[in-house]
This record gives C-alpha cells, structure tokens and sequence, in this order.
C-alpha cells in the first residue's frame, strides 16, 4: 500500500519533546471539555436508575414528574424505536431498558427541564413500579445450574447444549499433544485465579449536548474516544440516518476505552426530540460508576508445565468472564494474550463469556489481556519460585520473536519482546538489594494494536503553515505526535502546524482513539498526506521553473531541482509557494485514508518492588520499572507518558480497586472514597525504559503504546507480593485484609 | 432550604430549637454539603456559624488549654506552633482528613458532630481529655467529648444546642500525644482503624494514659482498660501486648467493603501499640 523501503531514520522532529499544543488551554482552564458545551435554550436531562440488580418493569408513571415546573420531556423506552437486534439492540437496551431493568444503575426514564436542579428533582418523581427478580453478580455463580437466567436466546452457535443460557459464547483453540507435553514436564501446576471488575476511571464524567429535530437532523456535542462510533451508534439506537447526525468531540479527561460506546448520548437526542430543544446531560460520578462500562471480572484455571531448565512444555487454561448484562466480555482477547509472549508446544484454551447483573462493560486498555497475564504469568512465577529459576531468564528462554508461532495462531513479524526482557535484565533496578518485607515481581505482556478506518486531510495555509485535521481525538498528547509528523514530513517546524481533531462532518469514517491506534493509523496518515503536500508542492516549483515535476524534490521544507537536468535554481521554500497559491492553481491539500493493517504488535517487561506491612498486610510499591517496546518514539515524553498511566491504573486494579456488589445485587462503592484508585502519593515515580524496534508497517518505525502498560502490572506485583510474604495471592485486588489473612493462615 | 448566618450562638441556638424539619449546622460543610449534594440530607434550615464572632479563633485559657472555635478549620491548627507542640496527637488526626483543599474549611467540630464513627480527629480529642461547650435552650452546659457521639450518625446533644468551641486541657509537663489510622491508601481514604494514645511520663514510667480508638465500634470510644495497661510501665513488651489485647478486646467492628471484623480488630492492636511508641517518645521529648 505504501513505500516501506522509504522508511526514515534519521529524524530532525521525530523523538524531541515539545510542548503539546492543547497544553496552555488545558493548564488554564480554556479548554472545552464535555460539561462545558452550552446551547441557547437548552434544557437539563436527567436519568432515573433502577434501585434494582433485576426486575420486571411493570409500569412507568411520569405524570408527577411532567406536572412540575420547567419540566418539558419525559423518555422512556416506548420513546426508542422497535424492532432492533444484535449487537445494535444491546445498545439500546443498555440506554434505557425495556421489559426488565437488568442491573442496579440500569436507566430506565429520562427528564429534560429547565435546570439542572429540576431535572433531578422531576427524576425523583418518575414513578416505577418493579417486579425485583433473582439477581447474579458473579460469574462462576451466573454459570451454575440453579442461576438466574438474565435472558434466555442470548447465547450464539458456539455454545453446546446443556449450559446454563447465561454463558452466552464459547471459544476453544490450541495445538500440540497436551499429555505428551505435560508428561514431559519436571514440575506442574494447577491453580485457579480471579480478577475482579475494575473502572477506567477516568477523571472526566461522561457528558453531551445534544439537539435533534422532529426532520431527523441532529448535532451533538459530546465527550468520546470516537465520535463516527457514537454517531453509527445513536444513529441506530435511535433509527436516524448517520449523515444527518453530526457529532462534534470535545476536549476528553480520559476515557481507557471506556468512551468508544454510548451511553447518555442517544438518551439526550431523544429527550432533545420530544422536548424540541437542546439538552444537555452530564454524569454524576456515581452514576458513572454504577451505569457505564466497566470491564470484566474472570475466574481462570490454569495448568502449566516446566522443564527444570525453565522451558515451558505446555499450558492450559479455562477462563470465565462476565462482562455485564449483554454479550461481549473479551473473552477471547484474555486468551489470545494469556500466552501471547511465550513459545508453548502444547496449548489448549476454553473462554466462555458469561452474562450477570451487572452493567455492560466497555473496552478498558488492552480490553482482557491484564486478566489473561494475571494467571499466565504468575502461573510462570509460581513455578520459577518452585524450582528456583530466575523469572526474566525463563521469559528470555520461552520469549516468541520473529518467526514465531504465537500461541492463539497468527506468526509474528518483527517484535520486541526478546529486547525488553534484556533491556530488563541489564536495568539496575533487576539487581538492587531488597529491603526488609520487599518482594521484587517481574512480568510480560502484550497488546496486539489496532489499524482500523483512518481518514486525514491537510492544507496548506497562504503563509506556508499547515493544518492537520484528524478524526481521532487527542487523550495522550497525539496532537502534538501528529504535528511532529507533519513537521518531519513537510520539512518545517513544528510550530508552523496546527492539528485539529473534527467533526464527523469535516472527514469520512475514522474509527475511535482506540486499540492503541491514533499515533499509528492517524500518524500513517498524516505522513501520507504530508508526502501528498510535498509533491504538490513540487509540482508548483517545476512549474515556476519550467522543469518536470520529477527533477524537484521536497527537502528541509523546501522544494529544490535536483538530477543532471534539472537546471540551477535557488531553493523554494514552502512560504513562497503558498503565497502564490491561489494564482498557480489553487489551494493545496494532502488527503490519505486507509484501513492500514501493519500495526505491530508491543510488548513490554515490568519490574515492582513491593514492600508488605506483615501485621496488616498493608502495601507499599517502593520502586516501579517499566520497560516496553515503542518501535519508534514521536514524543518521548507522552509514551513515557502512556507507559506510566498503564503501570498505575494497573497498581490499582492489582491493589485496591473493585466493583463491590452486595447480596442485594447492588453496588457497594460507587464513590471515588470507597473505589480506591491509587492517589499520586501512593505511587513512586515509575520509571520507564523505551525500546524502539521499528515496526515494519509504519513510515516511521511506530507501534502503539498506549494499552501494552497495564498487562504486566497486575502478575508482576503479585509476584512482588508472594516474594515479600511468602504466600501467593491468587485473587485480586490484594487488600490489605486479603494478605494479611493469607499471612496469617500460613502460619 | 432556609439559609440563616446568625451573629450570635444564642441566635443560632434560637432557630435550631425553633426549626421545624431537618436542621444543620453549616460549619466548613466539608460534610454537609457533600450530603446534600449526593442526596443524602437535604435540610430544611442551613445555619452558617461562620458569622458568629471568635468562631474562627485559637485561644489559650488561663489554665494554659486552649479553646478552638467551632468554626477553625484544620489548617489553622496545623499552622499553630505552639497548639502543635501541645497536642500533636490531635492536630495530626485533623490533618488527616481529606485534602488541602478539605484542610482550608473542614472543622473539629463539624468532625465530631457529623458523628461518624471513623471520624479521624475524635480519638485524639478523647484521648486528650478533650470537652466541648454547648449552648442551647437549656442554657451552656461543658461535655467531654465522649459524651457527643452515640451511634453512626448520631450525636447526643438536644434539638437547639449547638456547639460553641472544643476545649483542649493545659498539656502539662513530660505529656505527649498521637494518633495513626489505618487506610489502605496513602490519603483520601477513610480510617478502617483509628487509634490515639495521650499519656503522661515521670521519667521512663508511664503516669497517665488515655486511649481512644475510632472505626472499630459504632462510636469512637475511649478505653480504659487499655490506658491502664500503660499506666505504671515503661512501654516494655508486656505492657504493650496488655495494651493490644484490651485494644483489640475493645472492637466491636462491622464487616464490610472497608475491612472485616477479624482484620480490623486486628490491626486496631497493631496500630495501639505504634502509636503508644510515638505518644512516649513525644512525652519523653517533651519538657
Ligand atoms: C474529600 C473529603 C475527604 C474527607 N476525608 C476525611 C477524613 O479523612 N477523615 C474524616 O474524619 N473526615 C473526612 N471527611 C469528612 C469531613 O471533612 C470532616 O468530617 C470534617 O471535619 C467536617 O467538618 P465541617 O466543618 O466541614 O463540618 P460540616 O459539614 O459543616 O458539619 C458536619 C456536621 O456537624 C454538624 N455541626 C457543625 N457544626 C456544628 C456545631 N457548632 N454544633 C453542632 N453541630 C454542628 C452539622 O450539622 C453537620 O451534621 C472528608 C470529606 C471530604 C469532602
């Protein structure tokens, strides 16, 4: 699709650290964030939540509500139209529920008034009437015979007769002669781990503006991870043609691919439609706890085998995960990743997504792959401990590289993964003395990345800047990543380009800033329109010279003869050519759109110390490393950026954050006091290590960094935490309580 | 609501004891407004005391105590030399609640009388043998500060008192303080256990003691039993195994998302015997 063989390496831009350029908006205030979009007479939403983990809905009576002052619209489901299946009916269902309301949180009416204060009090008003059933919050639980059935037909083909409706997808693979394999084995080991749901929790409620006219046209203003998938979303949830709905993001205070769904957006445009005016919903934080997606818990029987000498004859696993009331827990991505760093002759996976009565979950980081790496690798550590072999040297043995068959399939092209465990080994955090109660873990992980739809334009200004505008919005710091590029491809400095992230109405389909793929599809992009620019840019040049096109290339942002006959001319550069533009044919612009497929996979290697309290099982991360495979790059500072926040949201799912549910069905933390993210003085500076073995799929070596972070964290303090204290925590979080009754019942 | 900013207590006493429905005092509103904010209370009468002249004020009393107005938020205290060097068990259990932002308005008396039972400064106030004055339609009356909470959320003063100051007593000679929580995290978290130890040193030997623990029963308590295991020795091993035991002999915790009964009673004697060192090293540092 592109020319590979042109791959740069020798980067004037690329690899500095400027500043980014939302960052003076953002540090004071300025900048636009989903709550403070404000239309004219827009009114405020508000969403009644079912009190209950399961129940019937037997009757909705809104009229006290309707019958306050400045209330102007009441939704309920029979506002949403019928007839919807699939994976497009989950969605609507999740945003208001319809025959039953499936988790404690679930909406199920919505309020527009004229203040925020109104709506609340007019919500308190609606008035349901429930049938509570039995509930299932577990997943083990949810699979066993006597369970509720949340719903029966939701199962797909996959799933053998027999089992309870609730496990919803089965998915199997492997190779190799298990028996044979663990046969061979010195030492093997069985054991069972669970994970449990942890939130995103990203600084930022989920919030939105929406408008929607009786004619079908709508606009929406909303804070999102990727505003095509709200706009296809909301456009089918709510039976609208996707042109006519234009979907503008905001600025976004995180979203860990908690915000590539939808949840109040498609609520808003309805109440927007029935009240005729702009309404506007913003989240509480409960409410994003309690009702948006969280990820999935898992419980996973592994089976492992070892050689003495440390290689790995065989692994086996089973894993269930529930991932909320509806289809979709990433089942198979926890498989496909458990292994993914080893070569194992003999492999046999069996995943099952299970439904519960518990919100839908939503893609978080690496969606799966930190549950899959809690059990596989502390599956290795357990036995490296048993026989006394050194865990980054087992890794280095068993380590897939180039040429390897991965364990869910496909063969790996160029990776990294062999570079970090050295770069590991050789780090003096691998061989610093340990202090009393401290336990040092290490772990691997990986993430695949994603390409996906990317669509970027560029224009030349008339003073020879550039504007860059891309459809993926800016989380870490991509905007400055893709002026980086632009500037690198263009010749000019990095300053001299503005990268605007717009509206659905400005470029064809992108997909989300998911699946670590904005640095990657979106910055591919930018460097082919980039490269586009220049050759226009050449074209301009020849012709002022009366030379062929060919006899000019682009260099240090300047168009120059070059080749035997091009003749003798001093270099144009870009400012002179755009001064003239509009006389020598017109405005210049760059366009490239893809769905390129090259992105390489990242992998990385985490070093923890964690110091144990033996006589209240309190934890203290004292050193942190991380050390993970960038292929190349763009902004140093925002990857160290990316490999930091993985490592600390994996600290906290590791440690102490989960989702509480109580015999009732109920969440029992939905407040930022009881759901314990780890607060800045709870984490040393983390330390980052960048390797950068270039991938072959992208112009500049890039490989996406922004989800590998948060797979190793959750195995490596684990196995920080079994060399503190001598036991091993098969079970997140590791609470203080939970260590601190294992230590004691070890005697 | 009814929002009132009386310039007296006397005022203040007067529209409380009048109120009709659900009344609160606004002192910093560090809880208040939270509650109100979440659903949890909405009041029907607000009555800021802000107002009331020397609410805001740190005095010392001719005893040598000192009185802090109901209104002195935690940063006041912290930022006293000379309340620190007194009682550093109590400022250290006010300053850690919430943030610095929560520091600039939150209050010990709105810490006590929001009866929480893991209110962080209370153990400290009781350990110190600290009181309150109240006024109200009964006239002012002075209560030690275990008097005030009798369940979670619930405290023992009459509809129409208020509580005008906190009343530290005079330190002493060779006293010392302390007061540790236990929270998983490293702040903003709310205490599973909370233990204070006050005790008084006549050379190595313990004279006096006084030690309160918080989150482990429905109300911050004070426990006898566990001061009287100091009282007589030098801090040795056996003391503070008899300090533990009556510490954790005194739990009567709840199970749940914050710690079970089993851990937090645990901890509660791990935690006394830790802050026992502290207080006697500060009452040995002490003049
Ligand atoms: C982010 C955050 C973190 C927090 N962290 C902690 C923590 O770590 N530890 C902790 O213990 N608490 C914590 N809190 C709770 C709160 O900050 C404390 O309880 C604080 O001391 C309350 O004081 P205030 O002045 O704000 O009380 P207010 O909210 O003004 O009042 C609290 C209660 O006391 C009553 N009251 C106030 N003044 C009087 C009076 N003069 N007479 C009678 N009744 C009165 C009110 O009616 C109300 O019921 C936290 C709160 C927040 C928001």
């Amino acid at each position: 699709m592109m020319a590979l063989d042109d791959r740069k390496t020798n980067f004037k831009y690329i690899g500095t650290r400027p500043d980014r350029p939302d960052g003076l908006d953002k540090v004071t205030g300025r900048a636009r964030y989903g709550a403070d979009i404000q239309a004219p007479g827009m009114l405020h939403g508000a969403i009644v939540r079912s009190p209950h983990a399961h129940a019937r809905i037997l009757k909705i009576d809104a009229s006290k509500a309707l019958a306050l002052k400045g209330v102007k619209a009441v939704v309920t489901r029979a506002d949403f139209p019928t007839g919807l299946t699939g994976e497009d009916w989950n969605l609507q269902e999740n945003v208001m529920a319809g025959e039953k309301a499936l988790y404690d949180g679930h909406a199920v009416a919505a309020v527009a008034a004229s203040s925020a204060l109104i709506a609340r009090d007019a919500a308190k008003l609606v008035e349901v009437e429930y049938e509570p059933l039995p509930h299932v919050t577990d997943v083990d639980a949810a699979m066993r015979p006597d369970a509720p059935v949340i719903r029966e037909g939701a199962a797909d083909y996959s799933v053998p007769e027999g089992m309870h409706p609730n496990v919803v997808r089965r998915i199997e693979f492997g190779r190799g002669d298990m028996d044979a394999a663990f046969a061979e084995a010195d030492e093997v080991l069985e054991a069972t781990y669970r994970t449990e749901a942890t939130h995103q929790g990203y600084i930022e409620p989920h919030a939105c503006l929406a408008q929607l006219g009786a004619d079908g046209k709508g606009e929406l203003w909303c804070c999102t991870q990727g505003h095509w998938f709200v706009r296809r979303m909301c456009a089918s949830v709510l039976g609208l043609d996707a042109s006519q709905l234009r979907v503008t993001p905001s600025e976004i205070g995180g979203g860990f691919g908690g915000k590539t769904t939808i949840f109040i957006d498609p609520v808003a445009l309805a109440l927007s439609r029935k009240a005729g005016r702009p309404v506007k919903i913003v989240m509480s934080r409960s409410e994003v706890l309690r009702a948006t997606g969280p990820t999935a818990s898992a419980s996973m029987d592994i089976k492992l085998g070892m050689k003495r000498d440390g290689t790995i004859t065989a692994a086996q696993g089973t894993f269930r995960l529930q991932g909320g009331a509806f289809p979709g827990a990433p089942t198979a991505e926890t498989m496909q990743c458990a292994f993914a760093c080893y070569e194992i002759p003999a492999i046999l996976e069996i995943g099952y997504d299970v439904i519960t009565n518990r919100p839908k979950q939503a893609a978080y980081r690496a969606p799966g792959a930190p549950m899959g790496a809690f059990a596989a690798e502390s599956a290795i550590d357990e036995l490296c401990r048993r026989m006394g072999l050194d865990p980054l040297e087992v890794r280095l043995k068993n380590a897939v590289k180039e040429g390897s068959k991965s364990s869910y399939g496909p063969t790996y092209p160029r990776i990294g993964l062999v570079e970090t465990l050295e770069a590991a080994k050789a780090h003096p955090h691998y061989s610093a003395p340990l202090g009393p109660n401290q336990g040092r873990g290490v772990a691997s992980g990986y993430w695949f990345n994603w390409g996906g739809e990317t669509s970027v334009s560029m224009a030349v200004s008339e003073d020879g800047t550039v504007q860059v505008s891309v459809g993926t919005p800016d989380i870490g710091g991509s905007r400055a990543s893709m002026s980086l590029m632009a500037a690198e491809a263009l010749g000019i400095p990095y300053e001299n380009v503005r990268c605007n992230v717009v509206d659905t109405g400005a470029l064809g389909v992108n997909e989300p800033t998911h699946g670590s793929r904005a640095t990657y599809a979106s910055g591919l992009a930018t460097i082919e329109a980039a490269r586009e620019i220049a050759g226009k840019l050449c074209q301009r040049a020849a012709d002022k010279w009366g030379i062929d096109a060919e006899a000019v290339i682009w260099e240090d942002g300047c168009a120059k003869p070059s080749g035997p006959n091009a003749g003798d001319f001093p270099p144009m550069p870009i400012a002179e050519i755009a001064a003239e533009m509009g006389q020598t044919g017109g405005p210049i612009s760059g366009h490239f759109e893809a769905t390129p497929n090259g992105h390489g996979g990242s992998f990385g290697t985490h070093i923890v110390d964690i110091e144990v309290d033996p006589e209240t099982g309190r934890t203290t991360v004292v050193r942190y490393t991380v050390v993970q495979d960038a292929g190349k790059a763009i902004h140093p500072a925002y990857v160290e950026g990316q490999f930091q926040g993985g490592a600390a949201q994996g600290i906290g799912w590791a440690l102490n954050e989960e989702y509480i549910y109580g015999t009732d069905g109920r969440l029992q933390n939905p407040v930022f006091l009881d759901y314990r993210v780890p607060v800045a003085s709870d984490l040393p500076m983390i330390d980052t290590v960048i390797v950068e073995v270039p991938n072959p799929g992208h112009p500049y070596g890039v490989r996406g960094v922004g989800e590998t972070g948060i797979t190793p964290p959750l195995p490596a303090i684990a196995n920080a935490v079994a060399g503190a204290t001598g036991v091993r925590l098969r079970q997140l979080p590791m609470t203080p309580p939970r260590i601190l009754a294992a230590i004691q019942a070890n005697g | 609501m009814r929002y009132h900013t009386p310039s007296s207590f006397e005022e203040a006493s007067e529209i409380a004891a009048a109120a009709p429905g659900i009344t609160r005092i606004l002192a910093g509103g560090t809880d208040v407004l939270v509650q109100l904010r979440a659903d949890i209370v909405e009041p029907d009468d607000l009555i800021d005391i802000k107002r009331i002249s020397g609410t805001g004020d740190i005095t010392r009393s001719d005893d040598g105590g000192w009185v802090i107005g109901a209104a002195v938020p935690g940063v006041s205290l912290s930022e006293h030399a000379a309340l620190c060097a007194d009682w550093p068990g109590v400022v250290e259990g006010m300053a850690l609640v919430g943030s610095t932002q929560v520091q600039g308005r939150a209050t010990l008396t709105g810490n006590l009388c929001n009866g929480s039972p893991a209110a962080d400064s209370v153990p400290g106030m009781i350990a110190a043998g600290a009181e309150v004055s109240v006024v109200g339609p009964q006239g002012p009356r002075r209560i030690a500060i275990e008097s005030v909470p009798v369940g979670p959320g619930k405290i023992s003063l009459a509809k129409g008192e208020i509580v005008t100051a906190i009343h530290l007593p005079s330190r002493g000679a060779q006293g010392g303080d302390a007061y540790e929580r236990f929270i998983p995290r490293t702040e903003m978290d709310i205490a599973v256990v909370g233990v204070a130890v006050n005790l008084r040193r006549d050379g190595a030997t313990i004279t006096e003691a006084r030690v309160a623990i918080g989150a482990v029963a429905p109300t911050p308590l004070l426990v006898p039993e566990a001061g009287a295991a100091l009282v007589g020795s030098t801090l040795d091993d056996a003391s503070l195994a008899a300090l533990s035991e009556a510490v954790s002999a005194a739990c009567n915790p709840i199970d749940d998302k914050r710690g079970t009964i089993e851990f937090r009673t645990h901890v509660a004697g791990v935690l006394a015997k830790r802050v026992a060192r502290t207080a006697y090293d500060r009452a040995g540092d002490a003049k």
